[in-house]
């Protein structure tokens, strides 16, 4: 089993992302931003605890 | 019929087409109320007075001529602000997109309304790049709910939830990605329709998440939805998502009744998470069908859940160089969200994408053994504009993403769904979703037709 992931730490993954990203987060802004990514994060928790086959597509269909 | 300013659509084209009510009539009287009552509630951004009067002075010279009517002849409609009006730049509730130029052409619903006769007079409000449950916009002001100045109109079609309920017009067009058609229809106490994921074209309109868009109708009468949504329909090579369908009308058969239908009221997810107002609303609707059984959308919180990531990540893809270039332009409240969708990791995503597909297979399983499932549209009536917080099922909860708990898990899978206004009091509606399996539009709607002739379900216009 591997080990779990560390804690998600929101606010040092929005600084380092923003910065590669080439993203502003003025100083008013950041709190917000945080929240906002603590939240998506704690939605996606609920989605990788989840346990799915490795078969299952994704859902968007692309027809050729 | 009543005044023409605040009629149905189904009232109007009557009219026009029996020779009682011309189209200029029937546009000039939609012009005089917008004009007089519009500011009042904020839902116009664009009225398109003389295109509308050039229109319907064109459709009754050719009623004059002998030339049939189409069933929405004489009809005033009005479009969610992101979809094309040529002529206008699509703001899509946005400082930066005004700045582009005007669209060329108008969208693809725009021309089949008018092809069946209705007559655009203008674009609507709504919040900034549809990123919004609320109906708020620090650009272009927030709209007003009808019933309650004070009050949030929802959002994101907010505009469209107002004219409507204003009896500016008597139908709208919204788009609806995670609820934005079924919120505004809720608090406002509208009918609405978000058809089937990939039924009407959305050629024409600014995307917020393609994975999620769909576009549809807004009324206050369930044939005002049945025949728009029937001239809308249609296979479109201009939108390469929309499925393979055939059109398939549905006014023909709202009155078939609903005996032979298995309606059943949705539990779990959709028994929690709202006050006692929501969870009163349908089983008021679930007591009129009779509706005693409940099922369980399984997962449905996951569901949720999923439909966020998917729907942060997609619209800050959309953005990413409007964010890098100009983010103090953004509404504040979007900006947040799109920054902080901008930096999710992509492991995130697709798993939500490939749980979509496991949801899909489970809700699929759940229509075998029933046709139609009801459930609240929002988990309370219309805040206060500029609330932040309410209080549901004990927690404190952020207004603006919690306004959609109970659409989001319906939409994620594209179901189509009629909502449905319920008045419990004198005090503000609430709306029920009456959700179908896939491509099953006709049955959604068969049921809020029988809700509305038993009187169940309204949509008055709001006295102001």
């Amino acid at each position: 089993m591997p080990a779990d992931p560390p804690p998600f730490d929101p606010a040092a993954y929005v600084d380092a992302a923003a910065a590669l990203l080439g993203l502003e987060v003025r100083p008013e802004w950041r709190e917000g931003v945080v929240a906002n990514l603590q939240a998506t994060a704690a939605a996606a928790r609920l989605m990788l605890e989840f346990p799915l086959p490795d078969e299952l597509d994704a859902a968007p269909v692309f027809r050729a | 019929m009543t005044d023409p300013a605040t009629a149905t659509a189904t009232e109007i084209a009557a009219a026009v087409c029996a020779g009682r009510l011309t189209a200029r009539e029937s546009v000039d009287a939609a012009l005089a109320r917008i004009a007089a009552i519009g500011p009042r509630v904020n839902a116009f951004t664009d009225v398109t007075a003389e295109r509308a009067r050039r229109n319907a002075d064109r459709l009754d010279a050719a009623l004059a001529r002998g030339e049939p009517a189409g069933p929405l002849a004489g009809v005033p409609f009005a479009v969610k602000n992101l979809i094309d009006v040529a002529g206008l730049p699509t703001r899509a509730g946005s400082l930066i997109n005004r700045e582009n130029p005007p669209a060329e052409q108008d969208a693809t619903l725009v021309r089949r309304l008018e092809a069946a006769g209705a007559i655009l007079v203008g674009a609507l409000n709504m919040g900034e790049y549809a990123y919004d449950f609320t109906g708020e916009n620090v650009h272009d002001g927030n709209s007003h709910n009808p019933h309650a100045l004070g009050h949030m109109t929802g959002g994101s079609s907010g505009g469209s939830g107002a004219a409507v309920a204003a009896g500016l017009v008597p139908i709208a067009l919204g788009s609806d990605t995670n609820g934005s058609i079924r919120v505004p229809s809720a608090l406002c106490g509208l009918f609405g329709l978000k058809p089937t994921y990939g039924r009407l074209s959305r050629a024409g309109s600014f995307p917020f998440v393609g994975s999620l868009d769909h576009l549809g109708p807004m009324a206050r009468g369930v044939s005002d939805l049945a025949l728009s949504y029937d001239a809308m329909q249609g296979e479109d090579p201009d939108d390469p998502v929309q499925a393979p369908r055939p059109v398939e009308p549905v006014a023909q058969d709202l009155d078939l009744g609903t005996d032979d239908l298995r309606i059943a009221v949705a539990g779990g997810h959709f028994a929690r998470h709202g006050d006692a107002d929501c969870f009163a609303a349908v089983a008021r609707v679930a007591r009129a069908l009779g509706a005693e059984r409940r099922v369980e959308f399984p997962e449905a919180a996951r569901a949720r859940a999923a439909a966020y990531v998917i729907s942060a990540t997609e619209g800050a893809s959309l953005h990413l160089e409007r964010l890098r270039a100009r983010p103090q332009d953004f509404d504040p409240a979007t900006r947040d969200r799109l920054l902080a969708g901008a930096m999710i990791p992509a492991a995130w995503v697709t798993r939500a994408q490939r749980f979509r597909r496991w949801y899909r297979e489970q809700v699929l399983a759940l229509f075998e053994s029933v046709d139609v499932i009801l459930a609240p549209a929002t988990p309370c009536r219309a805040p206060r504009e500029g609330q932040a917080t309410f209080v549901l099922d004990g927690a404190t909860l952020p207004v603006r993403a919690n306004l959609g708990v109970f659409t989001q898990p319906i939409s994620f899978v594209g179901l189509p769904v009629a909502a449905v206004p319920v008045w419990l009091d004198d005090g503000l509606p609430l709306g029920v979703q009456v959700i179908a399996p896939p491509w099953r539009e006709d049955l959604a709607l068969r049921v809020a037709r029988r809700l509305e002739r038993e009187g169940v379900a309204k949509a008055p216009v709001a006295a102001l």
